[in-house]
């Protein structure tokens, strides 16, 4: 499915096998990415990305800072959309249909493709009102009693219902860093999203608060399709099954987690996991 | 050498401040001691009098108060649409950023200028005559540059992440400004209101020239209304021979000034709320 593209001489390499032979999975396929470049105003950012992206796991993006990383995870919701001057060449399919093709609803398609951010960033209003403001915007409670089951339902699957039950009406801006994430991932599941994007949701907190996000990315792929990005490379170890290791906008390797860690098949991608570049 | 030059400028600098406190103070003085023994509930509550000792302020206070909430009205709505289409929808052309240069202008044409823009377009062509309606306009268009800097300062303080985290959610544009956006920037946005507002609430040049300046006896009881305001009263008093008139007019500055502080206390608290929203 992929063809080389043109690319510097010392990734050539790479640029041949980039995105040949989709993971050994029988999980099937979510998210298809085929040759997808991506600019900033006139700078190419990504360059020539292909990728499949297996439902029902946890597929992690690693990589050193300004490699492209986040901005790829971005294109896969087009939150990149909101910043001026930005355009994607290629095709980024889910579940068989061109995000980027004509008459897509953005606003669809981000309610199917959830994200979970860096810095945690709750509305300024209470804990209830936060996971209840998807649900309001998409008309997705019916009822008052609906609404009232939904957002306890996804407090609960973000596992902070039990520490805010008695204060769901108080400011969310009160929380801890730690439950602050987790009320965003609450707010992210409660329009039932099949894909949850999460751009390093941990970097932040602290390790007791960063083990429960782990714990939490753990069981919420029974029900969706997760990415997530990453600095630390114990992280991706843990909670992914498979990591694609970017570097300077390009994909250089993407493999079951295990084989990344323990045996890539790249140079440049064992210099990076052993700490020898980056 | 150099810490004689820093005393030199400090106390220059504290000789200034003293200067121009005393100058207010001195100004405020005159006022209470000429108006404080003419304040009273009946200066409040009488109508206008040839009779200096039975003239009141009521249909000026009044006529102020429907003018500017009238203004108020007219210029939010207005003011907030405007910031929220350049600094949201806007696109970054040459139209725009011309559009920007003359709200920022604007906000510096003399107010004569409205008063003659408003007895052009509202008194004679739109034919509302000498109304609170047509004051209200006038005014409106007066604060409208201020109302739309502000907001859109107001706008531009609301974090990134609060829109992207809508946006993510499914939300569309227009349900993230008018869930997220405007009301964190709602604080900021009314402070900026009511300065502008008492910037109008004493202004006198622009409703002189739409004819507010005529003898009205009576307070306003619809838009339609002629009127007169605290100002135009004020000069009015002060412009007449007796010396109790003059009384008259330092207990009307009074009534003004306890508005004015009134209304920017109430942009103080507004302000004071919004940096403890963001804090936490």
């Amino acid at each position: 499915m992929s063809v080389a593209t043109p690319s510097v001489p010392s990734l050539a390499g790479i640029a041949a096998r980039r995105g040949q032979a989709p993971v050994p999975t029988d999980a099937p396929v979510k998210i298809d990415v085929d040759r997808m470049n991506f600019y900033y105003g006139a700078k190419r950012a990504l360059d020539g990305i292909s990728i499949r992206i297996h439902a029902n796991l946890v597929t992690a993006f690693i990589g050193p800072s300004g490699c492209g990383k986040s901005t790829f995870l971005r294109s896969l919701n087009r939150m990149n959309d909101i910043i001026p001057a930005t355009r994607v060449e290629g095709t980024v399919l889910i579940d068989g249909q061109n995000i980027y093709g004509p008459g897509v609803d953005v606003v669809e398609l981000r309610r199917r493709v959830g994200m979970v951010f860096q810095k945690s960033n709750p509305f300024p209003k209470s804990i209830f009102e936060n996971v209840a403001y998807g649900l309001r915007i998409n008309n997705m409670a019916r009822s008052k009693s609906e609404m009232n089951d939904r957002v306890e339902e996804s407090l609960r699957q973000a596992a902070i219902f039990d520490e805010v039950k008695d204060r769901l009406h108080e400011s969310a801006l009160a929380l801890s860093g730690g439950q602050q994430q987790r009320l965003c991932i609450a707010r992210a599941l409660a329009i039932r999203p099949e894909i949850l994007l999460m751009d390093e949701p941990a970097s932040a907190l602290d390790p007791i608060a960063t083990q429960r996000i782990e714990e939490l990315i753990y069981d919420l792929k029974k029900n969706y399709t997760i990415v997530i990005v990453t600095h630390n490379m114990q992280q991706a170890a843990r909670v992914s099954d498979h990591t694609a290791f970017f570097w300077l906008g390009r994909l250089v390797e993407y493999e079951r987690t295990d084989r990344i860690f323990t045996a890539p098949a790249e140079k440049l991608t064992e210099d990076y996991v052993t700490g020898r570049c980056g | 050498m150099k810490h004689r030059a820093d005393l030199v400028f400090r106390t220059v600098a504290l000789g200034t401040l003293v200067l121009a406190l005393v100058a207010l103070a001195a100004l405020v003085y005159d006022i209470v001691s000429g108006g404080l023994g003419r304040l009273d509930w009946a200066f409040l509550t009488n109508m206008a009098s040839r009779r200096p000792e039975d003239a009141g302020i009521y249909h000026a206070l009044a006529g102020s108060i429907w003018v500017i909430v009238l203004t108020a009205a007219l210029a939010l709505p207005l003011g907030v649409a405007a910031a929220v289409y350049l600094e949201e929808y806007g696109t970054r052309s040459r139209i725009a950023r011309l559009i920007e240069i003359n709200i920022a202008n604007l906000a510096a044409v003399p107010s004569i200028i409205y008063g003659l823009l408003g007895l052009g377009v509202f008194v004679r062509f739109m034919g509302m005559g000498r109304s609170v309606l047509a004051g209200a306009c006038t005014l409106a268009l007066l604060a409208l540059p201020v109302v739309i800097l502000s907001t859109r300062e107001a706008l531009r303080t609301v974090p990134g992440s609060i829109r992207e985290g809508s946006y993510a959610l499914g939300a569309t544009k227009w349900q993230t400004i008018w869930y997220q956006v405007l009301p964190m920037a709602l604080p900021g946005i009314l402070t900026g209101l009511i300065l502008s507002l008492s910037r109008a609430i004493g202004e006198t040049a622009p409703l002189i020239t739409i004819g507010a300046l005529t003898y009205i006896p009576f307070a306003p009881d619809s838009v339609w209304s002629p009127f007169t305001v605290l100002p135009i009263q004020i000069f009015n008093w002060v412009s007449r021979p007796q010396a109790a008139f003059k009384e008259n007019a330092a207990a009307g500055i009074l009534v003004l000034m306890l508005l004015l502080l009134f209304m920017n206390a109430i942009a103080v608290f507004l302000r004071d709320r919004f940096q403890r929203q963001g804090r936490s």
